[in-house]
């Protein structure tokens, strides 16, 4: 199955048999205050910076989130995607719980976003379904639904069907639909990525859509944190995922070589592409 | 009758929780939390001394260890299991009145977010500095924390959130309950949140791990 995104002119393409596309995290307040602060002055040119550095590393699209207190998240969110598309073609992946902010951003946005991201919850199926139908967005379906988190892998597969029998309802493609299996810190709970491995291999052998997941986290209160991530990256990747969101700096290598062990790569061609645009000058 | 105490600190320290746990490795098959609470009952010591001098010092440690990156989470999550064990014995004596905690601590993480781990390992770690803990759970609107601050005048409240996203709502939580009940001491975490933050929002307390807010409780009791 092919998930198509467009930037204004540039398509990317998610093929659920690979290679894997890295949607950079980047653009994310989370312990960057600095970003905070220039948007609030609607200065946009750190939040380039990170554009430009993780398209540099490999990103194939963008995630934009803009969300902190106090920050108009549904005036800011098309701002920043204004000034992303006057600078780069890439396509956005818009991230906001805020189904008003969302609506904003793809007004302005030029080509197919990918929405991130709706639930199993009622009140989110109901207010960002129809919005990505108008706009014709792609969205990401995370496996949550009213009754909050399950950690039974096939529970969670039914929820990913439940997303993806509504989105069709509502007249958006099934191929649209990316689901994010929801990874979760192995610190506190040992079979938290058991679990989401297994919803992986289950969305993918039976439901066949792409998915993504935003991994950073799962070493939380843990030392060595990126072998963690590294080992469950990999191992995801085997079973199933196909557009992790993440710091493309750090795990682009990593991938590619993923997709070279898949078969992914014919003559390493990506990979080494990747081992020389690395290299220290 | 010391040597019985310091055991039990031990235990509690390096997460051996009774005699069938095999961890740690090099504690395996000897007696746990569990059973030596039960002998130092047994033996006529108090459940006060257990608590202040077994139980309170041994958490204390784990979260001294936890801010010095000495231990992760994995590790305090068996010292608190380990706690809770030993503490299945001295529960019976709150009950009756013999022993009294140091207060009584509310926390859950704000609306809209599911993150437990943080706001678990916080609770975990008052509890173990004596306090009783009030856990809503996640996702906990305005409402729930000021109903909880109702039924429990006098306890502190702790608020959590993990994403940039729910700060807002934190911020909306703090408002409405220092509106409310103007004396209520209100914390603030999670990983998102900062002094300063904490600071704007009218909250009383921030701090970057457990082990601060278990020492700045001891200023409060």
């Amino acid at each position: 199955m092919k998930t198509i995104l467009k930037g204004i002119t540039k398509e990317v393409v998610i093929d659920t048999e690979g290679p894997v596309v890295i949607i950079g995290e980047c653009i994310n307040p989370t312990r960057r205050r600095k970003l905070v602060s220039t948007l609030q002055a609607r200065d946009f040119s750190y939040m380039l910076e990170l554009a430009r550095t993780q398209i540099g590393s490999m990103a194939d699209v963008l995630d934009v989130n803009v969300g902190y207190p106090g920050v108009d998240d549904e005036a800011l969110l098309p701002a920043a995607v204004i000034a992303l598309q006057e600078n780069f073609d890439i396509p956005l992946c818009l991230d906001s719980p805020n189904p008003k902010a969302i609506e904003a951003a793809l007004k302005v946005a030029k080509g197919k976003c990918l929405i991130n991201s709706v639930n199993a919850e009622e009140a989110s199926l109901q207010k960002l379904l129809p919005v990505a139908r108008e706009y014709g967005a792609a969205i990401i379906g995370l496996v949550l639904d009213d009754n909050g988190i399950t950690n039974d892998p096939e529970k969670r597969l039914k929820i990913a069907e439940k997303i993806i029998e509504r989105s069709v309802r509502a007249g958006i493609k099934e191929e649209d639909v990316i689901i994010d299996p929801m990874a979760m810190a192995v610190s506190a709970e040992p079979n938290a990525c058991r679990v989401t491995l297994e919803t992986i291999k289950l969305v993918h052998d039976r439901l066949g859509h792409n998915i993504t997941q935003g991994a950073s986290n799962i070493s939380f209160g843990l030392p060595n944190r990126e072998n963690i991530n590294n080992a469950y990256m990999a191992m995801s990747i085997m079973y199933g995922l196909t557009c992790p969101i993440a710091n493309p700096e750090k795990i682009a290598g990593l991938v590619r070589a993923a997709d070279l062990v898949l078969a992914r790569d014919e003559y390493a061609i990506r990979f080494i592409e990747h081992y020389q645009t690395t290299l220290p000058s | 009758m010391t040597e019985l105490l310091e055991r039990i600190s031990t235990c509690v320290e390096f997460g051996k929780v009774d005699i069938k746990s095999p961890y740690p490795p090099a504690m395996k098959d000897q007696e746990g939390a569990f059973e030596l609470t039960r002998h130092a009952l047994d033996d006529g010591i108090s459940p006060d001394e257990i608590l202040e001098e077994a139980l309170i010092p041994a958490m204390s440690r784990v979260g001294q260890k936890f801010s010095r990156n000495e231990i992760f989470v994995p590790q305090m999550l068996m010292a608190a299991k380990a706690m809770s064990s030993s503490m299945s014995h001295i529960k019976p004596y709150y009950l009756s009145g013999e022993t009294k905690r140091r207060g009584t601590f509310i926390i859950g993480t704000v609306k809209g977010d599911l993150h437990d781990i943080g706001k678990n390992l916080v609770g975990m770690m008052i509890e173990g500095g004596g306090w009783e803990i009030i856990d809503l759970g996640v996702d906990v609107s305005t409402e729930k924390f000021i109903e909880a601050a109702e039924k429990h005048p006098g306890a502190v409240i702790g608020l959590s959130a993990l994403l940039t996203t729910t700060m807002e709502n934190m911020r909306k939580s703090v408002a409405e309950l220092r509106q409310r009940f103007p004396g209520l001491k209100i914390f603030v975490g999670g990983a998102p949140v900062t002094a300063e933050f904490c600071r704007k929002i009218g909250a009383d307390f921030y701090s970057p791990d457990p082990q601060g807010a278990v020492e700045y409780l001891k200023t409060l009791a």
